[in-house]
């Protein structure tokens, strides 16, 4: 049996109901809320404030710090004791190197801007909606930036190439099994910044699977765009 | 602002932001938030915003209760939700505040743990209650506390296929509560009463006394804070403004 009908109907380069909102964090510099299907990630940016432990200060430039955390409450099944493991080490530090390119921290030496990520819900795709949503809190927060960074989580399913894949599609078992292939998009140069594997996939899929990640991205970027017009219309 | 300038205020009994010294901030409790959770809120008091997730297990009993459930409460200070929440491993603020919740809960009898029994020695239920800041602008007692409840209130327990919990299928079966007890914090500074503090108003307090409060207008769990005193007089006029703030916080549930 072959995947030829995705488990909740769409098609197969077709994304979750997406909704983005910043400034949901009222406390911090920047925030945004951002939502695909039933994932949600809010991202709140905090500094620039001084970096500790000291000898990671660069007096050259600031220091963007990543948190990528989930809600105990927030997994697919048992609860997600707090805390944080190597998952989530792993994650911060793929975002940091996600979001860092398209951020100017020159004016910033020795001192850090860090992003909080926390998760209250999920559905698959949380580093990369955690990585659209702190592109758009960074913004924000009004840090220099030469654009946002787009990111979605893409997947072979059986033999089909899809875009957003949910838990269900994730632990597909049939034959070709599910490869997941998240990916983050500097919008305006194509650039990638994030782009991780697991599964098996031949070398033309990977180059359809990218390709298909960056027409995702303009979709998602225009929603993170319209998120922050509306945010500056508010306070105009 | 400074200490100085907030018991000038509070003197004249006026607030910063306008309110009385017995008033809350608007308060807002909205069921059913997060889709992975088995019962969830989000409570809002002004900036104040919290999130309370409830997860449920099925194991083996603790061996002095076989025939009991049990409770777990637990309270995240999110570094996402204020400047002075470091991350790392819970603060003594962090563990203050998910103790005086579990507390106010417990005591009450609200949960009533040997209806989440299911084979006596062998499985029961655990009700894990998550409360997760979002943004903190103080007064965290008592929106974690309404939280916790209405998170309660909203859960339904997962299916159980033999002994395993099927997280895909929520019943519609709720958790046995039969009680809504609800903390109410009152603060002082100075001489001066008043609940529903914003953060510069709760790191100028001297000490508060939380205040676990029943529908039927009994105490169930006191926790007194700060480093200031408390008079005898104190505490009971602040039981009082505690019975009588409660059942306005009830009504958001």
């Amino acid at each position: 049996m072959s995947y030829d009908k995705r488990f909740d109907g769409r098609q197969f380069q077709e994304l979750r109901k997406m909704e983005a909102k910043v400034g949901v964090v009222p406390s911090a510099q920047g925030s945004a809320m951002f939502k695909i299907g039933n994932t949600v990630a809010i991202a709140a940016v905090r500094g620039p404030r001084e970096v500790r432990p000291r000898f990671m200060q660069d007096p050259t430039q600031g220091l963007l710090r990543c948190h990528y955390n989930m809600m105990p409450f927030s997994g697919h099944g048992d609860r997600v004791r707090p805390g944080g493991g190597r998952r989530s080490k792993e994650i911060s530090m793929i975002m940091e190197q996600a979001l860092r390119p398209v951020i100017n921290l020159q004016d910033f030496p020795n001192a850090m801007i860090e992003v909080f990520v926390e998760l209250p819900q999920t559905d698959a795709g949380t580093r990369c909606a955690g990585i659209t949503a702190a592109a758009m809190a960074l913004a924000h927060a009004g840090y220099e930036m030469k654009d946002l960074v787009t990111s979605v989580a893409l997947g072979k399913v059986g033999n089909q190439i899809v875009a957003d894949v949910n838990y269900d599609e994730e632990a597909y078992e049939g034959e070709g099994g599910s490869t997941d292939i998240p990916i983050a998009i500097v919008p305006s140069t194509g650039e990638v910044t994030l782009l991780q594997l697991d599964g098996e996939v031949t070398q033309e899929d990977l180059k359809k699977v990218i390709e298909l990640g960056t027409k995702a991205a303009a979709d998602i970027f225009a929603v993170q765009q319209q998120a922050l017009k509306d945010a500056f219309k508010e306070t105009a | 602002m400074n200490r100085e300038h907030l018991l000038k205020a509070l003197a004249k009994g006026v607030r910063y932001d306008g309110r009385k010294l017995d008033e809350y901030r608007p308060v807002k409790v909205e069921k059913d938030v997060s889709h992975s959770a088995e019962g969830s809120a989000k409570v809002t008091i002004g900036a104040t915003e919290v999130i309370v997730g409830v997860k449920m297990g099925c194991e083996k009993p603790y061996s002095d209760t076989p025939e009991e459930g049990n409770l777990m409460v637990n309270v995240e200070l999110l570094p996402l939700s204020a400047d002075r929440h470091e991350p790392g491993p819970p603060t003594q603020e962090g563990i203050e505040l998910s103790r005086v919740t579990d507390r106010g809960i417990r005591e009450s009898k609200a949960l009533d743990v040997k209806k989440l029994c299911v084979t006596k020695g062998e499985l029961v239920w655990n009700i894990m209650v998550d409360a997760c800041t979002l943004n903190d602008d103080g007064g965290m007692f008592d929106a974690i506390g309404l939280g916790a409840m209405a998170a309660l209130q909203n859960a339904k327990y997962p299916e159980l296929e033999d002994g395993v919990v099927n997280y895909d299928k929520k019943s519609d079966v709720g958790v046995p509560l039969d009680r809504d007890p609800l903390p109410v914090t009152v603060y002082k500074a100075g001489p001066h009463l008043f609940v529903d503090p914003t953060i510069q108003e709760q790191l100028f307090a001297d000490s508060r006394l939380t205040i676990s409060v029943t529908r039927e207008n009994t105490i169930v769990a006191l926790q007194k804070g700060g480093p200031g005193t408390l008079t005898v007089a104190d505490i009971d006029t602040m039981v009082g403004i505690a019975l009588k703030k409660a059942p306005e916080l009830r009504k958001a549930l």
